[in-house]
């Protein structure tokens, strides 16, 4: 009896204590500048899709969320067809952002996407690509290696020699 | 005025005043259980979240009003009927002031006791026109339950009854001139405040309901403004109790002349309202042979002893003797 009227007293003085509820819309939380929200697609510097459909992503992506279609341009430079994430699926991992090669998918501190309709959450490469560079600034995939492909000529990129002449005798 | 359309004034108020509160308390109660669970509760509805209520009534008025194919449904339907009528029929007999009161009965705790009987058929033909072994389950529990607790509440009451020498709840409220009987009677208010618990089956004692074993015990089959009458009537049972104890042991509408005697009666009600909610946010509910024994073996034999030595000590003091 005693212990269950100490029990009354000590909660009734929780009146007095701190809320622990946060008013969300009003008052938001902290959110750490890495923190990983939702996914974007990035261009590179000469403001053409990094992407570069090489399926990755969709392999690495454990709720198979990632959708896309490889296609190529009349320069032969690979960029998806379509590309489609479903994220009523998306956990938010990062992984997709892991094995991306090229910097291309990004995953920014956006979370806040709540829709009515759960079609709405399907977003297509319209919906997801922006026009900045995002966290990797200067960097452009076909400037350091890989194919010409309309972006340097064969050898020209930063690291690359010129190609050898092998018809030629001089080393 | 017309003394018949006075009494008739006064009728719709109370009855009026009365829903209104016990609506009321839907709010109160989320929001102080919130209050002591350092939450904030509800208050996104107006201001503070007062149309809570609002919301809620309109939400429980248009859910689908669904009676089971299996339940027995006229004995269905008046079930909820019933927990609302025994309780706003006790209403009537509470003198919230001298002058505000539907009717001066002369046993008037004599009525108390039996519409809160009666209120028992509510439980019990709820649980058993469910058709539901969960319904039936908290029937009988709720049943077993009201009728040990009813024993001694009408005991302990009988304390008061004989200090004040009366069954009129007016004059027992009159006879508390000197002194409130929760001095002389503490005893017995602790065992009716227990007993009124367990009557309106309010958590602690919510056993007859038990959600993490009965689903919603007796009323489980229950949906849309049926099912809200159960949650009204149990809302105005609270009132009623807290109602009760104000008028029989803390002085009813007794209380310094700075404020009307009606706000007096009010106020003392909602702290004792406030208990009950309390009670709801910090303690567990016990298991059913403990709330069984607890009755038949402690407070039974307290209430029996009360009433003893108080009618010793009324008749030693009593003039004449």
């Amino acid at each position: 009896m005693l212990s269950n009227i100490r029990s009354m007293w000590l909660v009734f003085l929780r009146m007095f204590h701190k809320r622990v509820t946060v008013q969300y819309p009003e008052k938001k939380n902290y959110l750490p500048p890495r923190w990983r929200g939702r996914i974007v697609l990035t261009r590179d510097p000469d403001h053409s899709e990094r992407c570069v459909a090489c399926y990755l992503c969709a392999a690495a992506c454990p709720v198979d969320c990632i959708s896309l279609q490889a296609t190529e341009d009349e320069n032969g430079r690979r960029y998806p067809e379509f590309f489609r994430i479903n994220f009523s699926r998306c956990i938010f991992c990062g992984l997709c952002e892991d094995a991306c090669p090229t910097y291309s998918i990004q995953l920014i501190p956006d979370f806040e996407m709540a829709e009515y309709n759960r079609q709405n959450l399907v977003y297509e490469k319209e919906d997801l690509l922006i026009d900045g560079q995002g966290k990797y600034h200067g960097y452009n995939f076909y400037k350091v290696a890989g194919v010409a492909a309309g972006v340097k000529e064969k050898g020209g990129g930063d690291n690359e020699d010129k190609p050898v002449d092998i018809k030629k005798l001089i080393p | 005025m017309n003394p018949i359309w006075a009494h008739i004034l006064t009728l719709v108020l109370v009855l009026l005043v009365m829903v209104t509160i016990a609506a009321g308390l839907i709010y109160v109660e989320r929001r102080m259980l919130a209050v002591w669970q350092d939450r904030l509760g509800p208050n996104r509805t107006g201001p503070f979240g007062l149309l809570q209520v609002l919301a809620d009534m309109i939400k429980i008025f248009f859910k689908e009003d669904w009676i089971p194919k299996f339940a027995d449904k006229r004995v269905f339907v008046l079930a909820p009927m019933i927990i609302m009528m025994t309780i706003l029929m006790t209403f009537a007999v509470i003198p919230f002031t001298p002058l505000i009161s539907v009717i001066n009965l002369n046993i008037g705790v004599l009525f108390f006791l039996a519409m809160s009987s009666l209120g028992a058929y509510s439980v019990v033909l709820a649980g058993w026109s469910s058709n539901n072994k969960y319904s039936l389950l908290g029937a009988i529990r709720g049943s077993a339950q009201m009728l040990s607790y009813e024993v001694f509440m009408g005991i302990s009451l009988m304390g008061v009854v004989v200090m004040a020498g009366t069954f009129n709840l007016h004059d027992i409220v009159m006879a508390q001139h000197s002194i409130w009987y929760f001095i002389p009677q503490f005893v017995g208010f602790i065992v009716f405040f227990i007993a009124g618990i367990a009557e309106t089956h309010r958590l602690p004692f919510d056993i007859p309901e038990a959600e993490s074993e009965l689903v919603a015990g007796y009323h489980s089959e229950y949906s849309g403004m049926k099912f809200g009458m159960f949650f009204v009537g149990e809302y105005l049972g609270i009132t009623l109790i807290s109602a009760l104890i104000v008028t029989l042991y803390f002085g009813g509408w007794r209380g310094p002349h700075f404020l009307p005697p009606v706000v007096w009666f009010l106020i003392k009600m909602f702290v004792f309202i406030l208990i009950f909610i309390l009670m709801r946010a910090s303690l567990p509910r016990p298991r059913y042979d403990q709330l069984m024994s607890y009755g038949w073996k402690i407070l039974l034999p307290l209430s029996l002893l009360n009433l003893l030595i108080t009618g010793a000590c009324v008749l030693y003091f009593a003039p004449g003797h």
